[in-house]
C-alpha cells in the first residue's frame, strides 16, 4: 500500500489552473516527470505508487506490443500529455529543461516506449537543447542494447538502483539484484555515453558500519557521476512496518543513520563528490540532477501517470493513483488530478526556507522574516548553519545541520 | 383550612394531572382524591413523611423515582417521559441544570400511622383502616463519597431512607456510607430490592445479607421492581407506616435547613429547605444565621416535581425559595434559613464550611486561556460552594490556579465542566492534600502545593488519614490487603456481610488513594470491588519532598511529597518515564530525582543526532510542508525548563496516573 495523499481540495474536472498560476511561466524552469507504476516485484520497504503485475491481474507482458494495463497506461499517458498541452497554453511554457522518468521501474517499459512518451513531450512543449532527460533503472534490466537504446531515445542520465553492495542488505530490501550486475550495467551505460547516478539506502535493519563502507567503498570503484542516498524510512503501510511492528526487524535508529551519514558525507568528499541537496552528492556541479534542483527551487512541473505530482506556480496537485482508474479518467476526457492545493503566501514562504535550506546553496537571508533573521545568529552558535556563508547573506547548513535540518527549519520559520 | 385565592390555580393544575392519571393509577393503587390532598402551608406535620433513597449509581434509584411519581399521580407515565425528555432539551439549549431535588407527592394510605409519644401517643384524627392522603416528600441525595457532607444534610431533611438494593447485584460500599450516615442521622430504614424482574436477580441472598446487615427480618425486605412497578404502591404504604411524621414547634421562630443550592441562569439561587420550626411565607425578609444577610423572598414553593408557587412552608415540610442572589456561597448547604423580623436565637446543628480535602494546580495550556480560566472557575463557583482556588505560578507550567475540591470525583468532574463548557485545554497537576509542617524553629505552616514545601529542618508532618471500606467478594481478601498494605493502611475490622462477600475496613493515608487507589482495586479484583472514605483525621508520617530536576532546574509541577520509605521508587519512576516522554534535545539533559540536596534516581536523555527526512522528492514536498505545520502546531505546546523543551504532553503524560498519552510525543 503506497503511502498516504495529502489531504487537498478537489480539482476541477478539465485540469484548469487560475490564471495566478500560469501568469509568468515563461520566466520560470519548467520540467516534466513521467511516473511508471509497474515492477516486476515489490520490495519490503517501497511506498512507492507501483503495482506488480500480478497485482494489477495480468499476466507477462507482451513484448514489443505493450498489451493489456500497461498498454492502458501508455495510452493514458498519452492523453494526458495532450490534455497538459491545452491546460498549459494559455501560460506559454518554456520549452521543457528537464524530463524524469520515475516509478516504478520505468525499464519494465521497452526503451522504444519510453521513447515514444519522450517524442510525446517534445511534440507539446519542445525540449532545450541542453535538456536532461533521466530514467530510473533497476540494475537487472539495463543491458548495452538497452543502454544503447536510452541513449538513442535521447536519454542522458540514468539513475541505477543500487541501494547497497552487501547481499544480505539486498535480501532484506527484497532487492534481486545481483551486485556484480550493477558494474557492468555502470558500464554499458558509461559505453553509452549516459551519465550515470547510483541510488543508496543507508539504515536497512541488520546493516553494520562496515557493511555501509562496503557500499561506499564499492561506489567508489564504480565511480558514477551522482549519488544519492538516503537513509530508510520505514512507511507507514509497507511490508517492513509490518515486520517492524512484529519484531521481526529492528527498527532504524536515528544515531545510527546520523554516523552513517556521517561517514557517507566523509567517504564521498574524499572522492570528490560535493553534497549539494541534504541527500546528494555530485561529481561536479553540472553533474547535480538538474530535475530534482528544480523541484527544490520551486520550478514548475507538470506530472504525468498515475499518483504524479505536479506544480505549477504555487498550485501543487496529484492525480489518482489506480492505473486502472488513472486510465478511465482520461478515457473518459476527464483531468487524473485527484486533488489539489493552491499555496497561500505563509505556505510559499515556508516551502522556500524548508526547501532552499536543504541545499549546499542555501537560502538567501533576505527571504526571512525579521525572528527567522534573528535566530540564525543562536544557529551559527550551535554549529548548524555556516557563520562564514551567513555573514556573506546566505543560510548554509553545516554537517550537524544537515542532520538537524528539521530543527533548523522551525527556527528559521521563528515556529 | 383555608387556602389563599390567589394560589388557586396552582391547585387547580395539581387537580388537572391527578384527574388525568386517574384511569391508570387506580388500576394499581387507591388514588388521593384532590379535594383531599394536603396543600402547602397547611399540611399538619403528621400526615407528612419525609424520606430520601440511598442507593448505588445505578441500582436503580431514578427508575423508581420516576415510577413513585408515576403511581402516586403527579405525573403520568407516559407524560413523565416526554417531559423528562423536554427537561434534557431544555438542559442543553440554555446550558441549566434542572434537578428535582425535593418532590412533593400526595399518597392515599390505609396504614396505620406510628403512634408516637410527640403526639402524647394519641393517634391522628381519621378513621382506623379508612383511606387517608399523606403527603410524601422524596429529598434526592447526591451519589457520591465526596459529597459526603450535602448527604448528610439531605438526610438531615429526612426522617426515613429507603436503602434501595439491585437485587442481582448487593450492596456496594458507598451505599453502605450513607446507610452509615442514615443511621447515625436515626432514620428510619426501610430496605427495599430493585430489579426483582431481573432473570439474574437473587432476592433471597441479598435479602439476607441486608437483614444481616441492619439486624431486620428477610421478610421485612421490599421486592419492587422500577421498571415494571411490582411492589411500588406496597413501597408508598410502607414509607407512610414507618417514617415518622416530622415533629417540630410551628409557634416558634422559622428555622429552616439549607440541604441542597444551585445556581439557575434565569432565577439566580434556588435553596431546597426542609422547615424544622415555624415557617416561611412570600414577602417576608430571610435571614442565613451563619452570615446573618437578609434577602428578600421574591418565591416560595414546592416541587409536584415541577416547581410551583405555594403559600408557604409549614413545620415539616419541604420546598424551595428564590432570593435572587446570584451565588450559591450566599446560601449554602447545611445552614439555617430564619425569619429576618423575627429571628431564631440558635441555628440548626450540623452546619460546616465545605473544607477541600485533595488539591491539584490547573493550567491552560496555553497560557492566554488564562483570564478564560479564571473566568471559568468564577463561573462554576456560582454552582459550587465546595470549590476553593487561588490563583498560583508554576515555573513550569506558567499561571493557573491551585484548587481545591473535595475528593477525587470532584476534582474530575469541575476539570471536565471547564474543559467542555468553557472550551479548555488544561494541565492538571498530581492531586495532593494538604500536609501540616512543623519545623524545628517552631515555625508550621499548611502545605497544599509541593513546590511550597518549607526550606528548613523539618520536625514533623502530619497529613490526613481517611477511614475507608471495601466490599468485595471473599476470594480477594489477600489481594485488597496486599493493595491496601502497599499504601501505608491500617486494617481496622473485617466482617463477613455473606459467605462470599466481606466488608474490610481501613485507615489510609488520604494521599494515598487520592491518585490511582480506585483504579488499582478494581483491575486486582476483576471490577468486583468498591470502595467509599470518609475523612478520619491526620496522623504523622515519615514523609519527605522530591524534587525533579531537568538539566538542574527543579521542574515545580513535578515535585511531590511522598513517604520516605517510597521516595527512591517515586524518583526512579518519574525520571524513567521523563526520559521516555521529553524528546531528545540536541544537548544531553540530565534527569535527576532529588531529596533536598541529595540526588536518588538519574537518567540521561541522550543529545540527538538527525531529525532530517532524508527524502524530499517532487511529491513529498506538500506531506513534508504540511508536517511542519503540524509541528509548528505542536511546538505552540511545548515548555520551556531552562533550556529544555517540553512538549505539554509529556507534562500530561508524567503527570497522569498510567503515562499512555507519552505513546504520542514518542518519535
Amino acid at each position: 500500500m503506497p503511502s498516504a495523499f495529502p489531504p487537498g481540495d478537489p480539482a476541477p474536472a478539465d485540469g484548469s489552473l487560475p490564471a495566478s498560476a500560469l501568469s509568468g511561466m515563461p520566466s520560470r524552469t519548467f520540467s516534466v516527470y513521467v511516473h511508471v507504476p509497474f515492477c516486476r516485484v515489490r520490495c519490503g520497504y517501497c511506498d512507492f505508487n507501483t503495482y506488480t503485475l500480478p497485482e494489477l491481474g495480468e499476466g507477462a507482458p507482451a513484448v514489443g506490443a505493450v498489451p493489456g494495463l500497461m498498454g492502458a497506461f501508455f495510452e493514458a499517458a498519452q492523453a494526458e500529455l495532450r490534455l497538459a498541452g491545452g491546460v498549459l497554453s494559455e501560460g506559454a511554457p518554456p520549452a521543457a529543461g528537464t524530463v524524469f522518468f520515475g516509478g516504478g521501474t520505468p525499464t519494465m517499459l521497452p526503451p522504444e516506449v519510453l521513447g515514444e512518451l519522450l517524442d510525446g513531450i517534445r511534440g507539446q512543449w519542445g525540449l532545450r537543447p541542453d535538456a536532461e532527460v533521466t530514467t530510473e533503472a533497476n540494475p537487472d534490466t539495463i543491458t548495452p542494447q538497452v543502454a544503447e537504446s536510452l541513449a538513442a531515445q535521447g536519454f542522458t542520465r540514468v539513475s541505477l538502483g543500487m541501494q547497497s553492495a552487501v547481499p544480505h542488505v539486498l535480501r532484506t530490501l527484497d532487492r534481486t539484484h545481483d551486485p556484480a550486475n550493477v558494474a557492468q550495467a555502470v558500464g554499458a551505460l558509461r559505453a553509452a555515453g549516459l551519465q550515470v547516478s547510483l541510488d543508496l539506502i543507508y539504515g536497512t535493519p541488520g546493516e553494520s558500519l562496515p557493511d555501509w563502507r562496503r557500499s561506499l567503498d564499492a561506489v567508489a570503484e564504480l565511480a558514477p557521476d551522482h549519488v544519492s542516498a538516503y537513509a530508510l524510512v520505514v512507511e507507514e503501510g509497507t511490508r517492513m512496518a509490518a515486520q517492524v511492528r512484529r519484531g521481526e526487524l529492528p527498527a532504524p535508529q536515528d544515531d545510527d543513520e546520523a554516523d552513517k551519514y556521517e561517514l557517507a558525507d566523509e567517504v564521498l568528499a574524499s572522492l570528490g563528490y560535493a553534497w549539494y541537496e541534504i541527500s546528494n552528492w555530485a561529481r561536479d556541479p553540472g553533474a547535480a540532477c538538474r530535475h530534482n534542483l528544480a523541484y527544490w527551487r520551486g520550478g514548475d512541473w507538470w506530472g504525468i501517470g498515475p499518483g504524479a505530482h505536479s506544480h505549477v506556480g504555487g498550485v501543487r496537485w496529484w492525480n489518482v493513483r489506480h492505473p486502472r482508474a488513472y486510465a478511465d479518467r482520461l478515457a473518459g476526457g476527464a483531468s487524473p488530478a485527484h486533488a489539489r492545493e493552491s499555496l497561500d503566501d505563509g505556505q510559499r514562504h515556508d516551502e522556500l526556507v524548508l526547501l532552499g535550506s536543504r541545499l549546499a546553496e542555501g537560502l538567501a537571508l533576505d527571504v526571512l522574516t525579521g525572528p527567522g533573521r534573528r535566530a540564525v545568529a543562536g544557529l551559527i552558535a550551535e554549529g548548524l548553519v555556516d557563520g562564514t556563508q551567513a555573514v556573506r547573506g546566505r543560510v548554509v547548513l553545516t554537517l550537524r545541520g544537515r542532520l538537524l535540518a528539521d530543527t533548523v527549519v522551525h527556527r528559521l520559520l521563528a515556529a | 383550612m383555608p387556602v389563599a385565592s390567589a394560589d388557586r390555580g396552582t391547585l387547580g393544575r395539581f387537580s388537572v394531572l391527578l384527574v388525568q392519571t386517574r384511569p391508570e393509577v387506580l388500576a394499581l393503587s387507591p388514588l388521593a382524591r384532590p379535594d383531599s390532598v394536603p396543600p402547602p402551608a397547611s399540611t399538619p406535620p403528621h400526615l407528612l413523611r419525609n424520606f430520601c433513597i440511598i442507593a448505588h449509581i445505578d441500582h436503580g434509584k431514578s427508575t423508581l423515582a420516576d415510577r413513585m411519581l408515576g403511581v402516586t399521580g403527579i405525573v403520568e407515565d407516559r407524560q413523565m417521559r416526554a417531559q423528562y425528555l423536554d427537561r434534557m432539551d431544555i438542559e442543553r439549549e440554555r446550558g441549566i441544570t434542572i434537578k428535582s431535588q425535593a418532590v412533593r407527592m400526595p399518597w392515599a394510605s390505609a396504614t396505620k400511622e406510628p403512634a408516637r409519644p410527640e403526639h402524647g401517643g394519641v393517634r391522628p384524627e381519621g378513621a382506623p383502616g379508612g383511606l387517608r392522603t399523606y403527603v410524601l416528600n422524596m429529598i434526592d441525595t447526591p451519589g457520591h463519597v465526596d459529597f459526603t457532607y450535602e448527604v448528610s444534610r439531605s438526610l438531615a431533611a429526612c426522617e426515613g431512607a429507603v436503602l434501595l438494593v439491585d437485587a442481582a447485584q448487593g450492596i456496594e460500599a458507598q451505599t453502605l456510607a450513607n446507610l452509615y450516615l442514615a443511621m447515625e442521622n436515626d432514620l428510619a430504614i426501610i430496605p427495599v430490592l430493585n430489579k426483582i424482574d431481573l432473570p439474574s436477580a437473587q432476592p433471597e441472598k441479598y435479602a439476607e445479607e441486608i437483614a444481616g446487615l441492619i439486624g431486620c427480618d428477610t421478610a421485612d425486605v421490599l421486592r419492587v421492581s422500577g421498571k415494571t412497578g411490582e411492589g411500588v404502591p406496597a413501597l408508598l404504604d410502607r414509607i407512610v407506616e414507618v417514617v415518622p411524621p416530622p415533629v417540630g414547634d410551628a409557634d416558634a421562630p422559622a428555622r429552616a435547613m439549607i440541604f441542597d443550592s444551585v445556581y439557575d441562569t434565569y432565577r439566580g439561587v434556588i435553596t431546597y429547605v426542609r422547615v424544622i420550626d415555624g415557617s416561611l411565607s412570600p414577602r417576608e425578609k430571610i435571614a442565613m444565621m451563619s452570615t446573618k444577610a437578609t434577602h428578600e423572598l421574591l418565591e416560595i414553593g414546592v416541587s409536584s416535581p415541577e416547581p410551583v408557587p405555594a403559600p408557604g412552608l409549614g413545620v415539616g415540610e419541604v420546598g424551595y425559595l428564590i432570593t435572587g442572589v446570584k451565588d450559591v456561597r450566599q446560601s449554602k448547604v447545611g445552614d439555617t434559613v430564619t425569619g429576618a423580623h423575627r429571628m431564631a436565637s440558635t441555628a440548626l446543628g450540623g452546619y460546616k464550611d465545605p473544607r477541600p480535602m485533595v488539591f491539584s494546580g490547573l493550567y491552560p495550556l496555553d497560557g492566554s486561556d488564562y483570564p478564560i480560566l479564571r473566568d471559568a472557575l468564577d463561573r462554576l463557583k456560582l454552582n459550587d460552594a465546595a470549590l476553593v482556588y487561588e490563583p498560583e505560578t508554576s515555573a513550569a507550567l506558567g499561571f493557573g490556579f491551585r484548587v481545591g475540591f473535595l475528593g477525587m470525583l470532584h476534582l474530575e468532574i469541575v476539570r471536565e465542566r471547564l474543559e467542555r463548557e468553557f472550551n479548555l485545554d488544561l494541565i492538571s497537576t498530581l492531586p495532593n492534600v494538604e500536609y501540616q509542617v512543623r519545623l524545628d524553629d517552631g515555625s508550621t505552616a499548611e502545605v497544599t502545593n509541593p513546590s511550597e514545601f518549607p526550606t528548613g529542618r523539618v520536625a514533623s508532618i502530619t497529613e490526613p488519614v481517611v477511614r475507608g471500606t471495601i466490599l468485595a467478594p471473599s476470594e480477594f481478601i489477600g489481594t485488597i490487603m496486599e493493595l491496601c498494605q502497599s499504601r501505608r493502611g491500617t486494617l481496622r475490622g473485617m466482617d463477613y456481610l455473606s459467605p462470599e462477600r466481606v466488608e474490610m475496613r481501613y485507615t489510609l493515608p488520604l494521599a494515598e488513594i487520592v491518585f490511582d487507589f480506585f483504579d488499582a482495586l478494581k483491575s486486582r479484583t476483576r471490577g468486583y470491588a468498591s470502595f467509599d472514605y470518609e475523612p478520619d483525621g491526620e496522623q504523622e508520617a515519615d514523609l519527605v519532598k522530591v524534587d525533579i530536576l531537568l538539566q538542574g532546574d527543579t521542574v515545580d509541577a513535578f515535585s511531590s511529597i511522598v513517604h520516605r520509605d517510597k521516595a527512591y521508587a517515586y524518583g526512579v519512576q518519574m525520571a524513567t518515564k521523563l526520559k521516555e516522554l521529553i524528546p531528545r534535545q540536541q544537548f544531553e539533559v540530565p534527569v535527576q530525582a532529588a531529596i533536598g540536596a541529595r540526588v536518588i534516581a538519574r537518567e540521561t536523555i541522550r543529545a540527538i543526532r538527525k531529525d532530517v527526512l532524508a527524502k524530499c522528492y517532487g511529491g513529498d514536498i506538500s506531506r513534508k510542508r504540511k508536517l511542519l505545520e503540524k509541528q509548528k502546531e505542536g511546538k505552540k505546546r511545548m515548555k520551556m525548563v531552562g533550556s529544555v523543551e517540553v512538549p505539554q504532553e509529556a507534562f500530561i503524560a508524567a503527570l497522569s496516573q498510567d503515562g499512555s498519552a507519552g505513546e504520542k510525543t514518542k518519535k
